[in-house]
């Protein structure tokens, strides 16, 4: 078999479409997700209450059934319902609400490692718990467990490559899309692996940037 | 009128009751060292007058405001009393200045460049000023606590608790530290403190309360108390600790 990647050229635009869908459906559902997650962390770490016990259900359905099944879910169960949403935008919720409750419970061993003189200390100097998580727990807990969210969101962006069978344009999606017309899977789906590969490697670098600067104060460093 | 008054406090943890009534009043502008074996209560007792421990029975009153040992907002208990810890405790991820300002700023809602004012005001006190822009990981461990005692002093408190302030700190260190809080103590500050600096509690305090076993045991001014213990309980801590 002789490899020709010249029959992938006419469909660089696809690519170039799936690629940006890719890494924004990424980029916003890794933010809120995150941002889920930060407020799910403060309601399961305080008091138990209903409202407690019905995040932990989510965080535990979440964790314990298959991400294309909670996007099916999403995405066939809720128009079915009536509430009709576009394939992108369950794809978007489908993976902040993953990211969301895995990080969740990432961020909770962040938050349970807090020293308890911080909490002391928020405390003696008025701040009421919400303020004291926000202002003094927080940034802490992020910078603790930075390493294993890092992993957590390049998994959701790999994982996005589902949101493909809902007919969201992604890279995967564009690489099926090639592949059905052009007939050439196997130049195809080289390319387009080594595209996720990029991906998840420099979004381990853009990670890494962005927690250098942001936990600095860690280092002792001059920042 | 006392600033702080104490009556018939009692505090258990489970089956162990460790405060077992304590009286004490306490004049605007003293100096009052808690001494005692650890397990004596005195860290307790402290921490009742702020409510990181809420007590069972008695009263406290400080200023005009009366704890019952029933939920209060942090915001309204941190009006008159300020607090540092014998870990420092400082915020990491913060540097010295926003440590100083971030209770001002965000419990009492004060503008920020006044709150910048007052804290580059209480730094200097400490003689930290030119760490403003630091973070706490750059600081030794005298300079983390006096920076934790400008901050407590930013929100302005009519008494400041210091729970054994020196204990975490290297010898060379503790003196800074004791310095610092001589200084308030000249200025008038109100001062309650838990401390195992005999010296300290000698030279600088106008009362020394002795606790043993859940109670005051025996309080004086500090020359006639260490020449002169009535107990022998105080006999053999102090020959215990000097």
């Amino acid at each position: 078999m002789e490899l020709d990647f010249s029959t992938l050229v006419p469909y660089a635009g696809e690519l170039v479409q799936g690629f940006v869908t890719t890494v924004v459906l990424t980029a916003i559902s890794t933010l809120a997700g995150l941002g889920l997650a930060s407020l799910v962390a403060y309601v399961r770490s305080g008091k138990a209450s209903l409202l407690g016990r019905m995040l932990g259900g989510y965080v535990e359905v979440t964790r314990n059934t298959p991400f294309i099944v909670q996007l099916f879910f999403l995405f066939f169960g809720l128009s079915a319902l009536g509430f009709k949403i576009s394939a992108l935008f369950a794809a978007f919720l489908a993976m902040t609400l993953n990211l969301g409750a895995y990080s969740a419970e990432i961020l909770r061993a962040g938050i349970e490692a807090t020293d308890r003189g911080q909490l002391e200390a928020a405390r003696a100097l008025g701040m009421s718990r919400l303020q004291s998580y926000r202002h003094v727990v927080l940034i802490p807990a992020f910078a603790r467990i930075y390493p294993a969210l890092t992993s957590q969101c390049i998994i959701v962006m790999l994982g996005s490559a589902v949101v493909s069978q809902i007919s969201v344009f992604d890279l995967t999606y564009a690489a099926n899309f090639i592949q059905s017309r052009n007939f050439r899977g196997f130049e195809v789906y080289l390319v387009v692996t080594l595209i996720y590969l990029l991906l998840a490697v420099g979004m381990r670098q853009a990670f890494g940037f962005v927690g250098r600067r942001a936990f600095a104060f860690r280092q002792g460093g001059n920042a | 009128m006392a600033l702080v008054s104490v009556n018939d406090l009692h505090k258990s943890f489970g089956d162990l009751e460790v405060l077992k009534g304590i009286d004490l009043d306490v004049e605007a502008g003293e100096v009052v060292a808690i001494i005692g074996r650890s397990g004596s209560g005195k860290s307790t007792f402290l921490r009742c007058l702020n409510q990181l421990e809420r007590h069972d029975k008695g009263t406290i009153r400080i200023a005009d405001q009366y704890l019952d040992g029933k939920a209060m907002s942090p915001g309204e208990l941190s009006k008159n009393v300020g607090m540092v810890f014998q870990s420092f405790n400082l915020f990491p991820h913060k540097t010295v200045g926003e440590n100083v300002m971030l209770a001002p700023v965000i419990v009492r809602q004060e503008d920020k460049a006044k709150t910048e004012r007052v804290a580059r005001e209480v730094l200097d006190k400490v003689g930290l000023l030119e760490k403003f822009d630091a973070y706490p990981a750059q600081l030794s461990g005298g300079q983390q606590q006096r920076v934790a005692i400008a901050r407590a002093l930013a929100m302005n408190p009519k008494v400041l608790l210091c729970d054994e302030v020196t204990s975490a700190l290297d010898p060379e260190l503790v003196g800074e530290v004791l310095r610092v809080l001589e200084a308030l103590a000249r200025e008038g500050m109100t001062l309650i403190l838990v401390t195992h600096e005999m010296k300290f509690a000698q030279d600088v305090s106008n009362r020394v309360v002795f606790m043993h076993q859940g109670r005051i045991h025996e309080q004086g001014d500090p020359q006639t108390l260490f020449k002169d213990p009535k107990t022998a309980e105080l006999r053999q801590f102090i020959a215990s600790v000097l």
